[in-house]
C-alpha cells in the first residue's frame, strides 16, 4: 500500500494546474441552464479542448490524453481547486463517451467522439418518460424501422441539458410486441431533426436544466443506433453504471464544497448554533471518506477490477453528502439563506428566477465579510437547490437501495 | 499510489479468519463468560503461533517486524469473531510502547511467544481492560509512563455490559524503577499508543459491523412473514442497504489511517479519529438496524446478536468517544490547531494560498 504520488503523477498535476491557472475565466460563468450561459460554457469546452483537457481519460485518437483513472482524479482535483466552470457536456463526455467506446462502431467513434470532446456537439439524456421514471423498463417511445431509418414517436422527459443541447441519447422500443427490458434499442438523435420538438421545463430554481422532447414521425438514420438492435437495455445499463459509478461525481467536487463550508463556518462561528460545528466536521469527514473510497476503487480498477452494483453505494453516499453540506451551509447563513445569487448591486440580473438587482446592498454594508455577501450566499442556495435533485436523478436512491440489497447483499427479490 | 493490500496481507487475513471461525465460535465465546478470567490460554497460544501477537515485534526480538498496515486486516478479523482476548492491548498497543523502552529485550520475545500479556491504561479510559491476565501494565502517571508488573498492583473488577469484557480499577504506586519514560518522551509514547489503540478499535469495528450485517442479511433471508422472506420487503432491504453504504465507506478510511500510523504521518491524529468515527458510525448503525430486523428474538440473551452489538457499543466509547474524536477533528480542520490535509486534493505543489486547512 503506497499512498504517495509518483513523480510522473506530480508532474501531471503541475501541468494541469499551470494550464488552468492561465485559462480559467476570472469570473464565474452564468448557469449553463440559461441560453447565454450555455453558449459561454460551450466556449469553455472549446477552450479546454484546445489544450486537450476536455476528456483527459479518453484515448488520444478521439481527443483525449489516454491518462489513467488516477490521473483523471488528479485532473479533477485541480479542476475544482481552480474554480473552473461546470461541464456542460458532462452527459456526453462522461456518460455517452465511455458507452460509445464500449459499444460503438469505429465509424461512430470517429463521427461522435471528437466533436463531443470539442464541445461542438453537446448531449442531452433521454431516459425517462411520463410513465417510466424509476420503472425505466416501462418506456413506450417507439422507433419503427423503415429501410435505413428509424421513425421515432412518443415522448421523453426530464432530459438533462435538453433545452439547449444538440443531440440526445436514449432508448426506444423497436419491437412493438416486446415488454419490459426486451425489444429496446439505444439511439442517438439529432435534436434539430424534423419531427423533434423540445419543450424546456423550468426547474424550481427558475432555470431550464431539463426539457421534454416529443417525437412525431422523426426520422433517424439506422447508423445512429448504438449497439445491437433490441439490446438497448444492456447498453443503457452500462451508461447508467458510469453515471452512478465514478465519472459523474468526482470527489474533488465535494472536497471543494467542504472546504468552502469550513470557511463559511469560520465567518459565521460567532452567531452559529454550536451543533453546526459538528455538522461541518461531519461534512468535511464524509467528503474525505468519499475521496478515499474513490481512490480505493480506482486502485482496484487499475489492476483489473471492475465496478458493478457497487456504483449504487457511491450514488447514495455523494448525493446525501451534497445535500447535508448545503443544508448545513444554509443553516449557517440563517436569515441570509434565502438570498438569490446576484451580481453587485446595479449589475444585470442572472437567471430566469431573479427579477432584477437584488436588495443586498444594506447587508453588504452591514457586513464586510465577503463570504456573507450576496454573490457568495446565493451560490449556496443554488448549490442547495441542485443538491436536492441528487437523490432523484441517475436512479433514485430508493432504486439504488434495491440494487444494493438484491445484488450486493443478495436479499431475495420483492 | 496504490491503495491495495498485498497478496501476503490478504492471505494472512484469510488464515486468521479460518482459524477464528474454528476456535472462536459464539458457543466458545459464551462458554468463557462463565469463567473467572474470561480468557482462553489455549487460543492465546494459537494466536502467538500464527504470528499475530509478535506482528509488531522486531525480528531480532522474535517477532515478524511488520507494521500497522499489515495488522489492520487482522484486527478486523478479531472484531468479526468477537474475540475476547486482549490482542488490541498486547499486540497493537503494548508492543510498540515497549519497543521504545529498555524493556524491549526482556519483554518482547515473551510477548511474541505468547508467554506474556500486556495492557495499557489511558486517562480517557476510566478502567483498565484485562489487567487480571496482564503480566505487565503500562500506566501513565503525572508526567511519566510506567511499566508495572501485575504483582505490584491491586485490582478491583468492575462489572460491565459486554460479558466478554473485563474491566479493572488498578491501585498501584509509581516508583523510579517502574518508570520507563517521562516528560515529552512519555507524552509521545502515550499519544502514539492512543492513536494505535483508536485505530485498532476502528479496525475491529469494521469486523463487528460486517458480522452484524451478515447476520441481518441471513435472518432477513430465512425469516418469513406474510408468506415471504422479510428481506424481500423494501422496508427491510433499505435499512440493510444503508448499513452496507456506511461500512463500505468506512473501510478505506481505516486503511488510510493504518498507513498514517505506520509511517507516523503529520496528519496521524486526524486520520485516526476519522477512522474511529467512520467505523463506529457504521458498526453502531449495523447494530441498531440488525437488532430491528431481528425483532423480538434479537432482544433475547439466547440470540447471538448481542455478542457483537455490545462489542460495537464498547468499542465506540473506549479510546475516545465519537464526540471526543469529532472534537479533535474539528480543532484541526476548523480551528487549524493540528495538521490535517484533504486526501490528494490539497497536496501543495507550491505554497498554497488561502485557508490554513490547506497546509
Amino acid at each position: 500500500m503506497d499512498l504517495n504520488y509518483t513523480p510522473e503523477q506530480q508532474a501531471f498535476r503541475h501541468e494541469v494546474r499551470t494550464w488552468l491557472e492561465a485559462h480559467v475565466p476570472p469570473a464565474p460563468l452564468p448557469s449553463f441552464d440559461t441560453a447565454a450561459g450555455f453558449e459561454q460554457h460551450r466556449q469553455w469546452e472549446r477552450t479546454l479542448n484546445s489544450g486537450r483537457w476536455s476528456a483527459v481519460n479518453w484515448p488520444v485518437e478521439y481527443g483525449g490524453r489516454g491518462v489513467t483513472l488516477l490521473q483523471w482524479l488528479i485532473f479533477e482535483e485541480e479542476y475544482y481547486r481552480a474554480g473552473a466552470p461546470g461541464r456542460v457536456n458532462q452527459n456526453g463526455i462522461f456518460l455517452l463517451g465511455p458507452t460509445l467506446m464500449e459499444f460503438g462502431t469505429p465509424e461512430q467513434k470517429a463521427r461522435f467522439l471528437p466533436r463531443m470532446a470539442a464541445g461542438d456537439e453537446v448531449w442531452a439524456q433521454g431516459w425517462s418518460e411520463p410513465n417510466a421514471g424509476s420503472d425505466m423498463a416501462a418506456i413506450r417511445a417507439s422507433a419503427r424501422k423503415q429501410g435505413d431509418h428509424y421513425v421515432l414517436n412518443g415522448q421523453k422527459t426530464w432530459c438533462s441539458r435538453g433545452a439547449f443541447a444538440d443531440w440526445l441519447f436514449g432508448i426506444f422500443r423497436t419491437d412493438p410486441n416486446s415488454e419490459r427490458h426486451l425489444g429496446l434499442t439505444f439511439i442517438l438523435v439529432p435534436l434539430n431533426a424534423p419531427g423533434v420538438t423540445v419543450r424546456p421545463i423550468a426547474q424550481l430554481d427558475g432555470d431550464t436544466g431539463f426539457a421534454e422532447v416529443f417525437f412525431d414521425d422523426a426520422r433517424v438514420a439506422t447508423e445512429n443506433r448504438l449497439g445491437p438492435e433490441h439490446q438497448g437495455w444492456k447498453v443503457a445499463m452500462a451508461t447508467a453504471g458510469f453515471e452512478r459509478g465514478l465519472m459523474l461525481r468526482s470527489p474533488a467536487r465535494y472536497q471543494n464544497t467542504a472546504r468552502k463550508l469550513v470557511d463559511l463556518y469560520r465567518s459565521c462561528a460567532g452567531s452559529a448554533d454550536p451543533c453546526l460545528r459538528d455538522a461541518v466536521t461531519r461534512a468535511w469527514l464524509d467528503a474525505e471518506s468519499y475521496t478515499l473510497n474513490t481512490y480505493w476503487t480506482v486502485s482496484r480498477l487499475m489492476h483489473g477490477g471492475s465496478i458493478g452494483a457497487e456504483a449504487s453505494l457511491n450514488k447514495i453516499f455523494w448525493s446525501e453528502l451534497d445535500l447535508h453540506m448545503h443544508e448545513t451551509a444554509l443553516a449557517l447563513l440563517g436569515p441570509r439563506a434565502e438570498l438569490h445569487r446576484g451580481p453587485a448591486v446595479g449589475g444585470p440580473a442572472v437567471g430566469v428566477g431573479s427579477a432584477g438587482p437584488l436588495p443586498v446592498g444594506s447587508l453588504q454594508a452591514a457586513n464586510s465579510d465577503p463570504l456573507l455577501e450576496g454573490a457568495a450566499v446565493g451560490d449556496w442556495l443554488d448549490g442547495f437547490l441542485f443538491a436536492l435533485a441528487g437523490p432523484i436523478y441517475a436512479g433514485t436512491n430508493e432504486i439504488q437501495r434495491n440494487v444494493i440489497a438484491e445484488r450486493l447483499l443478495k436479499l431475495p427479490k420483492g | 499510489m496504490d491503495f491495495r493490500f498485498t497478496d501476503d496481507q490478504l492471505t494472512f487475513q484469510a488464515t486468521l479468519r479460518k482459524a477464528l471461525e474454528k476456535e472462536c465460535t459464539p458457543e466458545q465465546v459464551r462458554a468463557l463468560w462463565e469463567t473467572e478470567s474470561g480468557r482462553s490460554a489455549q487460543r492465546w497460544a494459537q494466536l502467538a503461533e500464527l504470528g499475530l501477537l509478535g506482528l509488531l515485534v522486531p525480528e531480532d526480538h522474535g517477532g515478524l517486524g511488520l507494521n500497522e498496515v499489515d495488522m489492520v486486516l487482522l484486527l478486523e478479523e478479531t472484531g468479526r469473531a468477537a474475540l475476547p482476548e486482549p490482542v488490541l492491548e498486547t499486540a497493537a498497543v503494548g508492543v510498540p510502547i515497549l519497543r521504545n523502552t529498555p524493556l524491549a529485550r526482556t519483554w518482547l520475545p515473551k510477548v511474541a511467544a505468547g508467554d506474556a500479556i500486556l495492557t495499557v491504561g489511558h486517562p480517557l479510559n476510566p478502567y483498565v481492560t484485562d489487567a487480571h491476565v496482564a503480566d505487565l501494565l503500562l500506566l501513565p502517571h503525572d508526567d511519566a509512563l510506567h511499566a508495572v508488573p501485575r504483582t505490584r498492583t491491586t485490582l478491583r473488577r468492575q462489572a460491565c455490559n459486554d460479558p466478554s469484557r473485563r474491566l479493572f480499577h488498578v491501585d498501584w504506586t509509581p516508583t523510579a524503577d517502574t518508570r520507563v519514560a517521562q516528560g515529552p518522551d512519555a507524552h509521545r509514547l502515550l499519544d502514539a499508543a492512543f492513536d494505535r489503540a483508536a485505530l485498532a478499535c476502528a479496525a475491529q469495528q469494521l469486523g463487528v459491523g460486517q458480522h452484524i450485517l451478515d447476520m441481518g442479511v441471513r435472518y432477513a433471508t430465512d425469516r418469513q412473514q406474510f408468506g415471504k422472506p422479510i428481506g424481500s420487503y423494501q422496508a427491510v432491504k433499505h435499512l440493510l442497504a444503508n448499513v452496507a453504504v456506511r461500512l463500505e465507506f468506512a473501510r478505506p478510511v481505516v486503511y488510510r489511517a493504518a498507513v498514517s500510523v505506520a509511517h507516523a504521518m503529520p496528519t496521524r491524529a486526524v486520520d485516526v479519529s476519522h477512522a474511529k468515527l467512520a467505523a463506529s458510525q457504521a458498526a453502531l448503525l449495523a447494530a441498531k438496524t440488525v437488532h430491528q430486523v431481528h425483532g423480538a428474538i434479537g432482544y433475547t440473551w439466547e440470540c447471538d446478536l448481542h455478542i457483537w452489538m455490545k462489542r460495537a457499543w464498547a468499542l465506540d466509547i473506549t479510546w475516545g468517544t465519537s464526540a471526543w474524536h469529532r472534537a479533535r477533528v474539528a480543532a484541526a480542520v476548523i480551528d487549524g490547531l493540528a495538521p490535517s490535509a484533504s486526501f490528494g486534493y490539497t497536496r501543495p505543489l507550491t505554497a498554497e494560498r488561502g485557508s490554513p486547512v490547506a497546509s
